[in-house]
């Protein structure tokens, strides 16, 4: 297995082949906040306002197929949502994983349905089970829970048990 | 009954989505309802479990199409996070009931890719083989159970008979049918018992000629080729940008196979043909999971002939847990047993995403770890939940019993959907 780099500059110059760094920084040069490249795993942090144009970007590249968006809530630190994209490349075989980190005041994100209409479900299951909004989706409701429930249970301030 | 002012309320059911707030009748230009809403679900049968699919009808035209989930929800992620590593892997059992063995893989692999871990080979090419009698099984449980939602209910009593071979495997090598549990982060959790290649070896050497049997039940029969052939079509490009993987990809003409194009646990060592098809329509999928199971049967007859010998875990004591004599003999493995067994195993902090190929599509598993002994963060990409949202493309303009015969193709379980 490759070498750990675990620095955007690092990564930079150790993958300066890599399709998707090579589109990004062509198209959005400061979008990029950092990089790692860990496990054989590519992982971007990209600002999140520029999440969208990020995968319009990297879809133009050859990254065609979109295969999930989740969340992981890293409370107490802020921005306290990393929203995680993982876009395939059929062409390339390969994989690259996009971080956009949100605050927890009011966390919203652009929606990157218009860009893969595949997103819906998955935006809808982090709003559901996170309370990540994403600005622009075409019906964001619960998809898992039901409509009046209270509180988003991915959360890490959720307890397994319940509220006690 | 006469008219009277007063009406009944109906009592609001919680966590029932009002249907007119998914879709809203729409009035015709002379004032009069032209399209109904139907409610499919969520006890219907041919929805393969608790899909509720809200459907607006002209007529018996589909018009509109918007599946309700979230039934059979449980939390199985949150959970994942209070449990220990190893605890995880009999959870994984319960997201997708008819291929608990992928979901053990596709979890074992990921969090031994978080811990850099090296599998013994015997280990790998065990997991190949069973992964490959759980394609069967499942594409078994969908052929009997797609037939039937057709009309064609002999088929059903056909596969089930040669399910049960192969769940009588399942039970003879981890002591379950269904909920196997059988793999283990680190390797498998037994030897497999004394016969069970014999076993293996006498089903897969039947099976060639029980798939030749459905075919001649189903391929050339002119009612169900009328109730399939141009249903549900699905494009290329619909199907890209929908997420769909699997069968149904493969049947819209993209060729993209897990365990060809990103290989993992050694499928790169078998031979197998990917079949795919152009046609993108219900017929397709089927063809498609036929020739399927014939490349697992070769695949599980490959891995019959080339089985290595060797250890069945991997030599990492503080992630694996002893063989049972060596804790009566050595100090350290009752040390590491108990240790493993009480306070769970470090993982090293980081993220890793592992996808494979399960009979369904492509099922990933994210798993972040903080350095301790629980998962921080577990999410599955569940391949049906993805696929259920093409439904409405492949169902608009067709009659409702179209929709049974798409919902069929699909393959979907409710338990990854909604986990």
């Amino acid at each position: 297995m490759a070498e750990a780099l675990l620095t955007k500059d690092a990564v930079f110059e150790g993958l300066a082949q890599n399709v998707a760094i090579q589109a990004l920084r062509a198209a959005h040069p400061e979008a990029i906040e950092n990089a790692k490249y860990d496990r054989g795993e590519l992982t971007l942090v990209i600002a999140a306002a520029s999440i969208r144009a990020a995968c319009r970007t990297l879809q133009q590249a050859g990254y065609n197929f979109l295969e999930d968006v989740t969340c992981v809530d890293w409370l107490p630190a802020e921005p306290r949502f990393q929203v995680t994209y993982h876009i395939l490349s059929h062409q390339l075989k390969e994989r690259v994983r996009l971080h956009a980190m949100v605050a927890s005041i009011d966390p919203s994100l652009d929606s990157i349905t218009s860009v893969w209409p595949s997103a819906n479900y998955y935006e809808r299951e982090v709003w559901d089970l996170f309370g990540v909004r994403f600005n622009g989706h075409p019906g964001l409701r619960r998809i898992m829970l039901p409509e009046e429930w209270e509180g988003h249970p991915l959360r890490k301030d959720y307890p397994v048990e319940g509220y006690r | 009954m006469p008219d009277t002012p007063e009406r009944h309320e109906m009592p609001t059911i919680p966590g029932f989505v009002e249907t007119a707030t998914l879709i809203q009748p729409r009035p015709e230009e002379t004032g009069k309802d032209r399209t109904m809403v139907l409610n499919m679900g969520p006890q219907h049968p041919s929805t393969h479990g608790v899909l509720r699919v809200v459907l607006e009808i002209d007529g018996e035209t589909v018009v509109k199409c918007v599946p309700d989930i979230g039934y059979l929800h449980t939390g199985i992620e949150k959970t994942c996070e209070a449990k220990f590593y190893q605890q995880v892997v009999p959870l994984t059992d319960r997201i997708d009931y008819l291929s608990p063995m992928t979901n053990n893989l596709c979890y074992c692999l990921a969090i031994e890719k978080l811990l850099q871990l090296e599998i013994p080979p015997r280990a790998q090419w065990m997991r190949v083989l069973l992964n490959e009698l759980t394609r069967l099984n499942s594409h078994l449980v969908w052929l009997g159970t797609h037939a039937m939602d057709i009309g064609a209910l002999t088929v059903f009593l056909y596969t089930f008979r040669e399910r049960e071979e192969i769940l009588r495997i399942f039970e003879h090598v981890s002591g379950q049918r269904m909920m196997t549990s059988y793999f283990r982060i680190g390797g498998l959790a037994l030897e497999p018992p004394l016969d069970f290649f014999d076993s293996v070896q006498s089903l897969i050497r039947i099976l060639p000629e029980k798939i030749d049997e459905y075919e001649n039940l189903l391929t050339g029969n002119p009612i169900f080729i009328n109730r399939l052939k141009g249903v549900g079509y699905l494009s290329a490009a619909d199907a890209i940008a929908l997420g769909v993987t699997g069968p149904p990809l493969r049947a819209s003409g993209v060729d993209w196979d897990l365990r060809r194009d990103m290989p993992y646990s050694s499928y790169e060592k078998f031979q197998f043909q990917v079949p795919i098809s152009h046609d993108g329509d219900v017929w397709a999928r089927y063809l498609v999971r036929l020739k399927e199971m014939r490349e697992s049967v070769r695949i599980c007859q490959q891995a019959l002939d080339g089985m290595p010998e060797g250890p069945i875990k991997a030599d990492a004591p503080h992630v694996v847990l002893p063989d049972r004599e060596k804790m009566k003999t050595q100090m350290e493995a009752l040390i590491y047993h108990f240790k493993i067994v009480t306070e769970g195993f470090q993982v090293p902090a980081g993220e890793v995403y592992q996808a494979v190929e399960s009979p369904r599509g492509e099922m990933g598993y994210y798993a972040v770890s903080d350095g301790t002994a629980k998962p921080y963060r577990v999410h599955m990409r569940n391949p049906s939940f993805a696929t259920l949202q093409a439904l409405e493309t492949m169902c608009v303009g067709r009659l409702i019993a179209d929709v049974v015969a798409v919902i069929g193709s699909i393959d979907i379980v409710l338990g990854e959907i909604d986990r």
